[in-house]
């Protein structure tokens, strides 16, 4: 259990940072695990590819395009659970 | 190609074809799931003929304005063609998005139907309930999809309403409460000259097949990925744009599946694929087929190239890449890159074509240079100038606003004389783009006024303003909206900077940014690419207390230059 919690606070911080730096174009956005970003009008719905190609990329996961939706997407916390249950 | 354009209006050579050739392929969808559906010629003027007659059931009389609220599918295709066929006149609505509010949306569906004096508004199930309430007192029809069943023949109007050329085919708008009230009325004369001489410009013939997946509400996916193929007999592979959005390698495999020959993408939409298709998506793949025509937004000498590195190994040419220019105002391009040509990229002096308006040639990549790629020659019945800000003609090399003369211009907008005398002069309208003609070429780096243009969807800077004044914390009249470049997507960004309360904390800042974001994605779609929220006087205002958006854009990169490098 200890070691799954870890792995979920990791893959967290990891999309956190990319959201920051490369969607957002701002490292120090002091963004929140469950700040909806697409329907927060944070990020275009375009970004969703860019998503899915960087989830591949850091987790090894691929994502179905049918799974890179906003309703999938829209935080933080929601991408770490789509790349978890895509590891299993 | 011979175009088999002998006709007056846009549905005759729809009906003509059914009768002659009724087996060729018109249509493939591919829906949002990946599926795909399939129309021969016949079935397509069936599946718009039904339309016809339901709309002719609901009353509705040739002339009268028809809006499609519909996502990209086969029902708005029918509908569409089917107020042709009646000779009523669609306006297609941008779609319900997951970003949008949907009151805030159906209220836009309301302000359009009452500025047009819609008499009928086609939509899903889903939607027809809140449009009966909301429309209730309103003269105006609301037609559900799933009343419009397959008629007898008996019902079915048994011939196209004979419009004559200069009757208004359809309206076309851009979104926001600004775009909404300026309807671009397109006569059947405008649309057919558009269609004979965007088809030559393009060396479009009969063995072509066209892919799209840009949505039928924009002037792109509306005239060159629908009305265009149709009206010419090529045949057409429409791909949902939410589809294409988050998975863009579905253009390519349509591309391929369907020997696609054919596809118009505004400039984001290569560097979209080139960054966002993955290698394991292409094997097999073969793009030798294809030609590419950049319009909608500048395009970029940049994304051309990251898009032929990517593809190239694909088999895509240089040569498949070119670019056009124009607006719905013309129908669609005005100039295009000469058939079998590479666009010329014209590398000038950065400074003297911002501060003097000069396109002063150099050696390419001198430093302090920049690379415009060239929008073409004028097309077939189009005549390009450039004026000054008296509206006298402007030497080569010289920039200033780009006016044209085309067989293809509109009618004027829909009920708005007053916008009419502000952009039509003595037969030339006056784009409200800026640029320079070379050698007969034209290019084109910017706008006269302060239109923002993201992903080739025009965005009108007071209508964001508008949203942030009734923000709670902004400082009403204290917001500035305005374009910045946005290099690694191709396209230009919305950026917005407002006054707020000096008072106010960082927790108070942030509640403001996130409720300033959510209002502009909920009613206008935009997203923000930076909201900057300052406690102090900022703004650059002229003498006459107007909002200077050009200097406050300036102010914001010189500052944001500072801020960049402290991030490094």
């Amino acid at each position: 259990m200890r070691e799954s919690r870890e792995d979920v606070q990791e893959i967290r911080d990891r999309l956190r940072e990319f959201v920051r730096r490369e969607l957002l174009g701002n490292p120090n956005y002091p963004l929140r695990d469950d700040e909806p970003l697409i329907t927060g009008g944070l990020i275009d719905s375009f970004a969703l590819a860019q998503v899915g190609v960087f989830i591949e990329q850091a987790f090894g996961v691929y994502l179905a395009d049918t799974d890179l939706t906003a309703a999938n997407m829209d935080t933080v916390e929601r991408m770490a659970s789509c790349v978890l249950s895509g590891r299993r | 190609m011979t175009f088999d354009l002998d006709c007056r209006t846009l549905i005759e050579p729809i009906v003509g074809r059914a009768r002659r050739d009724p087996d060729r392929p018109s249509v493939v969808l591919i829906g949002e799931d990946g599926s795909e559906e399939s129309m021969t010629a016949a079935q397509f003027l069936a599946n718009a003929v039904d339309y016809a007659a339901a709309l002719r059931g609901a009353g509705i009389q040739p002339g009268d304005i028809v809006i499609l609220v519909m996502r990209q599918s086969r029902d708005l295709l029918s509908a569409l063609w089917g107020a042709l066929y009646l000779g009523a006149i669609p306006s297609i609505f941008p779609f319900l998005s997951e970003k949008l509010n949907r009151a805030l949306y159906m209220e836009q569906v309301r302000m359009l139907v009452a500025h047009c004096g819609a008499r009928a508004v086609i939509a899903f199930p889903e939607f027809t309930p809140d449009l009966v309430t909301l429309l209730a007192g309103i003269p105006c029809r609301v037609l559900a999809t799933d009343e419009v069943r397959r008629r007898s023949v008996a019902e079915r109007p048994a011939s196209p309403h004979a419009a004559t050329p200069e009757d208004i085919a359809l309206l076309q708008h851009s979104s926001g409460s600004t775009g909404l009230q300026k309807g671009v009325a397109l006569s059947h004369r405008a649309i057919l000259n558009q269609v004979r001489s965007c088809g030559r410009a393009i060396g479009l013939a009969r063995d072509d097949v066209i892919v799209s997946w840009m949505p039928l509400y924009h002037d792109g996916g509306l005239i060159a990925g629908c009305i265009i193929p149709l009206v010419c007999g090529v045949p057409l592979v429409l791909i949902s744009p939410f589809h294409w959005v988050r998975d863009p390698k579905v253009l390519f495999h349509a591309v391929h599946r369907h020997r696609g020959t054919i596809t118009w993408l505004p400039n984001f939409a290569y560097n979209h694929c080139a960054r966002n298709v993955r290698d394991r998506d292409l094997v097999g793949i073969d793009l030798s087929r294809w030609r590419l025509v950049n319009a909608a937004e500048p395009a970029r000498w940049d994304s051309h190239r990251m898009f032929l590195e990517r593809f190239g190994p694909y088999g895509l040419k240089e040569s498949a890449l070119t670019v056009a220019y124009g607006m719905a105002e013309a129908t669609l391009i005005v100039t295009a890159t000469p058939i079998h040509e590479s666009p010329r990229v014209d590398w000038v002096d950065t400074r003297a074509l911002q501060e003097e308006r000069r396109a002063v040639p150099v050696a390419p990549e001198t430093a302090g240079s920049t690379p415009l790629t060239s929008c073409g020659l004028p097309v077939e019945g189009a005549v390009i100038g450039v004026v000054d800000d008296d509206g006298q003609p402007l030497p080569d090399r010289r920039v200033g606003e780009i006016v044209v003369r085309a067989r293809s211009l509109f009618s004027g907008y829909y009920r708005r004389p007053d916008l009419d005398a502000k952009v039509l002069r003595d037969g030339w309208y006056f784009t409200g783009d800026m640029g320079y003609l070379a050698d007969g070429q034209l290019y084109c780096p910017g706008r006269k006024d302060d239109l923002i243009i993201v992903g080739g969807k025009n965005i009108y800077p007071n209508d964001l303003e508008a949203i942030a004044n009734e923000v709670p914390g902004v400082r009403p009249g204290r917001a500035v909206a305005f374009a910045v470049p946005d290099r690694p997507l191709g396209t230009a960004a919305a950026v917005m900077v407002c006054e707020i309360d000096p008072s106010a904390g960082p927790a108070e800042a942030r509640r403001i940014e996130s409720e300033l974001r959510l209002r502009i994605a909920q009613q206008t779609e935009v997203t923000l690419h930076d909201v900057r929220l300052i406690g102090s006087p900022w703004l650059i205002k002229t003498s006459s207390g107007k909002l200077a958006r050009a200097a406050n854009r300036e102010k914001y990169l010189r500052e944001h230059e500072a801020r960049d490098q402290n991030w490094k």
